[in-house]
């Protein structure tokens, strides 16, 4: 008795090596196009300088972890700013969502890196090795010196672009040229080493070794895609309406001139020779399947080529298949509730940010009580309380800050330590982009009635640039 | 009952070989640890005889093995404070070098100052004055601007040197307020007459059955000597303004009387010898700039 154990069964389909034929089109364009300008930006972005003055870091962007700023063109992001990004991912997340409902995978097909990366690296391969039906015969073939050149070749270059990723990467957190320079010359920080290192290995990997079966197994968005889309989404189809039954020309003709029903597709499996994922577009939309588009511009060549008419395969909906099989005519639906919800958030979370961004001060204030003692009354009868008052100073220039307190009769502020005044305010100078504190002694007359706690309104004025910013605090009474 | 036993060592059932081990029919079966988990351990075993060797290992009688790179973690302790002393070298020299006046006056040494006064006060002064130097009943608060001793930088730094009525240091600062009930220098009923001039002379209000006139006599006669005909105090005495809003050991009468009688002479510790000049130097700057200093 053969019974299989069904604990033994492997977890998923052994893996099948996919050998993509190359293939040419408008999609094929686009996708290198999109390569050629992400790809270009990722690698020399760390070298465009933008001038911040003499005491800022002049690279566009940079994340400089040491001194707890990022820099992107003209914005400086302190740490407690970080919410920045919290609305940059959201709108990530929601272009995302807008880009699916409009046209399925379309982050999956031209954008993500892993697609990018694989489509560098098929290239790649295909000089070394050539194109599908050499490739295979290759690798079914025993050892040669000219296979292992090949090979050998291949492993280099993706190495080397392995690497050159990871160099890329470590350059947004340091000044560019001066890490290339130490980097060439063996001096750089061991943290640089280390992360090109990693990313040299999970590129080399990632877009060498598992491509598809990133797309199919590890990444999420193929599930959560499958939840978000709608039937309105255009997706790659094939339009089996027109194309099934699959026949040879031929056979076409003779069946059409008895009468009998033909299909457009000669099930010449160009469709599954192009794909990068190794899927069937004929099967239907599927999980493997992310929606490059290179199905189309291969389905289209042969279409030409037996002149017949092209879009066999096209980005289309099941519902418009069913409804053209029905006798309806196709029906889209670009802007609907879906679409039209989604778009509206990105503006709202984007005009947000940008009128926090506009609206945001160069200046910070934020005081602390002291604790022990909460106030003392001095010899004279009046109490004092103490605070703790931060001072951020967001701009590349010195900046003094003259301090005042209001919100009871009466009330006088100074400071501990070296200091000057501006009509008897003190005044406290904070140095470029970054921040002081100083201790501040706040006194009330002894004739003014006090509440055991009353709010009380710190307030820093920029001397020069007139900056005002605020904070409230309370003062403790016995 | 054997019928499923179709080898010695194999159970047709389960499909695994056996030990060979039986106990009352019950077999036992052959699952050996995973190859991986085998090889994972002897590793493990191999690791740790290179760890005797380069690591501290074997407990001796009095001592243990050393290991060859002679690895301690008091050494390493000891590695990072020296380093930790190199770093504050450049910011000690300077406190060393300067006077309270001019480290008061630079934004960077005072800066430092405050730092380890801070540190200081906590690790010394707060059992008593409490953390922040809010003091307590007979622990003067040292945020406010009334002061025994003085309150200028000086003067906070010769109490914190010699402390206050404290017997191992021969500077240390010394007054002594009579014990006027206990040594029969003053009766019951004159000591509450002066309790209820102090309290006349502070401005609160007095027990209505107490003769003021006796009591302000009786004050210029025994106590003005220290705290001042007006009852303003003295700081070359340590004798504490009567009249201010803010005292140590309470101005109701009961407290008044409890002084007066028995006297209070509170101590403080010299810390001269206990704590470098610097740090001395550095609580000084803290203490002082906690709200009071003068």
């Amino acid at each position: 008795m053969a019974v299989i154990d069904a604990d033994d069964l492997p977890l998923f389909a052994p893996s099948k090596k996919v050998y993509p034929q190359s293939v040419a089109g408008p999609y094929r364009r686009a996708k290198w196009i999109i390569l050629v300008l992400c790809l270009g930006i990722y690698y020399l972005l760390p070298f465009l300088r933008w001038d911040r003055g003499p005491n800022l870091p002049d690279q566009a962007v940079l994340a400089d972890l040491a001194n707890n700023r990022f820099y992107f063109f003209f914005i400086e992001i302190w740490p407690q700013e970080i919410y920045y990004f919290t609305g940059l991912l959201i709108i990530a997340a929601l272009v995302l969502f807008l880009m699916n409902a409009v046209a399925g995978r379309v982050w999956c097909g031209y954008l993500c890196p892993q697609t990018v990366w694989t489509d560098l690296f098929l290239a790649v391969e295909r000089a070394f090795e050539g194109d599908r039906r050499e490739r295979i015969r290759r690798d079914e073939s025993p050892w040669s010196l000219d296979k292992a050149w090949r090979k050998t070749g291949k492993h280099a270059v993706w190495l080397v672009i392995a690497w050159w990723t990871g160099g890329a990467w470590v350059l947004y957190f340091a000044d560019a040229p001066t890490l290339v320079r130490e980097l060439a010359t063996f001096t750089a920080p061991v943290s640089a080493y280390v992360w090109i290192a990693i990313l040299t290995f999970t590129t080399y990997s990632l877009a060498g070794i598992m491509r598809e079966q990133v797309c199919t197994y590890m990444c999420p968005w193929p599930r959560i895609q499958a939840a978000l889309t709608d039937d309105d989404a255009l997706n790659v189809t094939y339009r089996y309406d027109r194309g099934e039954p699959r026949v040879s020309v031929k056979q076409a003709q003779r069946l059409r001139a008895e009468g009998v029903p033909a299909g457009d597709c000669i099930d010449c499996n160009q469709c599954v020779a192009v794909c990068p994922t190794g899927v069937d577009i004929r099967d239907g939309a599927q999980v493997g399947c992310i929606q490059c588009g290179l199905c189309i511009d291969a389905c289209n060549t042969v279409m030409a080529k037996i002149a017949y008419p092209t879009g066999l395969i096209a980005y289309d909906t099941d519902d418009n298949v069913k409804r053209r099989i029905a006798g309806h005519r196709p029906v889209y639906r670009l802007l609907r509730l879906r679409t039209a919800i989604y778009a509206a958030l990105i503006l709202v979370v984007g005009g947000a940010m940008i009128y926090q961004l506009a609206t945001r001060q160069t200046a910070g204030i934020s005081v602390l009580h002291e604790r022990t003692p909460l106030f003392v009354k001095l010899s004279d009868g009046s109490i004092r309380n103490s605070y703790t008052i931060r001072l951020l100073n967001k701009r590349p220039e010195e900046r003094p800050f003259a301090l005042t307190v209001s919100g009871l009769p009466g009330v006088r502020i100074e400071t501990i330590g070296p200091q000057a005044t501006a009509d008897l305010r003190p005044v406290v100078t904070v140095e470029p982009d970054s921040s002081r504190e100083i201790r501040a002694l706040v006194t009330v007359p002894a004739d003014v009635h006090l509440e055991k706690s009353q709010p009380l309104t710190f307030t820093a004025s920029d001397l020069f640039a007139g900056e005002i910013v605020r904070a409230e605090d309370h003062f403790i009474a016995p | 009952m054997d019928g499923h036993h179709d080898r010695d060592n194999f159970d047709s059932v389960t499909g695994h070989s056996t030990t060979g081990h039986e106990w009352d029919g019950i077999r036992e079966l052959n699952t050996p640890l995973p190859r991986w988990w085998l090889g994972v351990f002897y590793a493990t075993i191999i690791w740790s005889v290179g760890y005797w060797v380069v690591y501290p290992a074997w407990p001796l009688l009095t001592d243990a093995t050393r290991g060859v790179i002679g690895y301690a973690t008091r050494l390493s302790i000891e590695q990072d404070l020296a380093t930790l002393r190199d770093f504050r070298a450049a910011q000690s020299k300077g406190l060393a070098e300067a006077s309270l006046v001019q480290i008061k006056a630079d934004p960077d040494l005072f800066r430092v100052a405050m730092a380890q006064g801070k540190a200081a006060f906590g690790d010394n002064c707060a059992a008593c004055h409490g953390v922040g130097g809010a003091g307590a009943k007979g622990f003067p608060n040292l945020n406010d601007d009334d002061w025994l001793w003085g309150g200028s930088l000086d003067t906070i730094r010769t109490t914190i040197q010699h402390g206050i009525r404290f017997a191992g240091d021969a500077d240390t600062r010394v007054s002594q307020m009579p014990a006027f009930g206990r040594d029969k220098m003053l009766t019951p009923g004159q000591i509450n007459d002066v309790a209820n001039h102090v309290r006349a002379i502070a401005g609160l209000p007095t027990q209505p059955r107490a003769d003021l006139a006796a009591g302000g006599k009786l004050f210029a006669e025994n106590c003005a000597a220290c705290h001042g005909e007006a009852g303003k105090g003295n700081r070359e005495m340590g004798a504490p303004n009567l009249t201010d809003a803010i005292t140590l050991y309470g101005m109701d009468v009961a407290s008044l009387t409890e002084t007066i009688t028995n006297s209070r002479n509170g101590v403080m510790p010299a810390w001269g010898g206990r704590l470098d000049p610097t740090t001395v130097k550095a609580l000084t700057i803290y203490v002082h700039s906690l709200g009071g200093g003068e």
